[in-house]
């Protein structure tokens, strides 16, 4: 307890009274304005307590006398940002794909909508700009389509995606492993000459000459006579400088042997319609749309 | 004037008042919610942890996923455009502790269950620039060692006594469990009856081994999964 307040000769200052080996402190209160910034911080806290949610009680808590509630909150702002945009999502649900792309205002729109959905959704696969990336995550900017570049088809896989197992409309395909004695390495070997002849990159005639017996027996059905693909089965055109998951012998021959396939999972549920609409035309004009 | 001598000289009588000061803030915080119903949202779905998936959220523990990536979505718009439905308190009931956090380095988690492909986080942890050249994230290719199951049953046990319903049929096939759902190829009729919703599946593409990759990316793959929002009504997750 204070005992001795006493003046201080020196700064015109009074001691708090407290002494401690004939050592006395100075009173040196904050200052007012902060002082009174912290009482009207109290108060405007009491009063905060009283328009908004606030002292929890045993079965409920106190709801404020603004009934404010985050969820009620969040629930409005998404419906006014909905209304805002309905003008526009309401056309582009009602018109087909291709009137999405004629329609200049849609088409701006969409565009718009589509470059936004597609940096959050698509771009961790297919790159930032559509580029796609080593290991099987195929390029949308060019005109190499594995399943087809047609705008219907395009939308058609965003919704139901590729051999995967949570939408039973998912594309399916399989390509058989030829390792583990289906084919002989000599034959695989052989097979993958003729692959790279087909995009003229052999090295090895004779071994491409025979293995074009082994394509013409297991292979052209899904990639082709000549490699050029077929896109019905999703399977990838083999005579162009494109590659899923690389082009070098080495990596054909993995290929042959134990194939890696992709698998895209389906949006629809996840995104909304008019989202995934607004997605085929921008995927659609990244550079290859058909 | 309060007369603290008093206080600051009887140790009993301050220790006293001490906890009593101490246990007001406690008692009003945490009392309630043992008798507020409204805690934790009346919604369908949510269960248990798959072994295989307890492992994988035990590793993200581990390697420390939490201090660049929350699992909450909070509800204000633009996090609701980009993740989805906000974040339910029920759909961390199980988990302990919640993983929610506070700080995005990287995005937040609490939806990426279906989002990519297991090929896609499969080559994602083992080189994150090999997918997204911007990624700041460390690789995570060690993760491709076996993984460590013969104590799967004691995680289950543990969380039993805290309070996460694992029956004792559960706990029994633990180990057969967790071999179950990271080969796509095994009979899961009993495991997918014990664990609805849960994805089977080789998801490090080696289905000879079950890696550590196997159960972050299980776990990964089912993160808010549970709850189908299209069936949730306004009144099940009233405050």
């Amino acid at each position: 307890m204070p005992t001795k307040i006493e003046k201080d000769a020196i700064t015109g200052k009074t001691t708090t009274g407290h002494e401690w080996d004939g050592i006395k402190e100075l009173n040196t209160p904050l200052p007012k304005w902060w002082l009174y910034i912290l009482y009207a911080c109290i108060a405007w806290a009491a009063v905060w307590a009283i328009i908004y949610p606030s002292f929890p009680g045993l079965s409920g808590h106190f709801r404020g006398t603004s009934n404010w509630t985050q969820r009620q909150a969040i629930a409005e702002d998404m419906a006014r940002a909905r209304a805002e945009q309905a003008p526009f999502l309401d056309r582009i649900r009602a018109a087909s794909l291709d009137e999405v792309r004629q329609n200049p205002d849609l088409l701006t729109y969409a565009m718009a909508g589509g470059r936004v959905a597609f940096a959050d959704n698509c771009s961790a696969c297919h790159g930032s700009g559509g580029q796609g990336a080593r290991g099987g995550f195929p390029a949308l900017v060019d005109d190499d389509w594995i399943w087809g570049g047609s705008l219907e088809t395009i939308h058609s896989i965003i919704l139901h995606g590729i051999r995967n197992t949570q939408d039973p409309d998912a594309r399916i395909s399989q390509m058989p492993a030829y390792g583990g004695g289906v084919l002989s390495r000599a034959q695989i070997n052989d097979v993958a000459e003729h692959v790279l002849s087909q995009s003229g990159r052999s090295t090895d005639v004779a071994a491409a000459g025979r293995g074009a017996v082994v394509y013409a027996e297991n292979c052209v059905a899904c990639h082709g006579e000549k490699g050029e693909g077929v896109r019905d089965v999703g399977g990838p055109r083999l005579n162009d400088p494109i590659w899923l998951y690389g082009g070098t012998k080495a990596e054909i021959v993995a290929q042959i042997a134990n194939p890696r396939m992709g698998v895209m999972p389906p949006w629809a549920g996840r995104l909304d319609e008019a989202t995934m609409k607004m997605l085929a035309v921008y995927v659609h004009t990244l550079g290859g749309g058909e | 004037m309060i007369r603290h001598e008093v206080i600051e000289k009887n140790v009993v009588l301050l220790a006293v008042l001490t906890l009593l000061t101490v246990s007001i803030g406690g008692l009003v915080q945490i009392v309630p919610l043992f008798t507020i119903e409204t805690t934790i949202e009346r919604v369908e779905g949510v269960r248990p942890y798959t072994p295989l998936e307890l492992a994988g959220r035990n590793i993200y523990l581990r390697e420390g996923c939490y201090t660049c990536h929350s699992q909450q979505i909070r509800p204000f718009r633009d996090e609701l455009e980009r993740y989805g439905h906000f974040s339910l308190a029920a759909e961390s009931m199980y988990d302990r502790p919640f993983q929610w956090g506070s700080k995005r380095t990287g995005p937040d988690l609490a939806r990426v269950g279906g989002k990519y492909s297991n090929e896609w986080q499969y080559a994602h942890l083992v080189d994150p620039r090999s997918v997204v050249p911007e990624s700041i994230m460390p690789p995570y290719g060690f993760l491709r060692r076996p993984l460590r199951t013969d104590n799967i049953a004691d995680h289950l046990r543990t969380l039993k006594a805290l309070g996460v319903p694992y029956t004792d049929e559960m706990i029994a096939n633990a180990r057969a469990d967790l071999a179950t759902q990271s080969n796509a190829d095994a009979d899961g009729t009993a495991f997918a009856a014990r664990y609805p919703k849960a994805v089977q599946a080789s998801f490090d593409g080696n289905a000879g081994v079950v890696t550590e990759m196997d159960a972050l990316i299980a776990y990964l793959q089912m993160l808010g999964t549970l709850v189908n929002f299209a069936d949730v009504t306004p009144e099940q997750i009233r405050q």
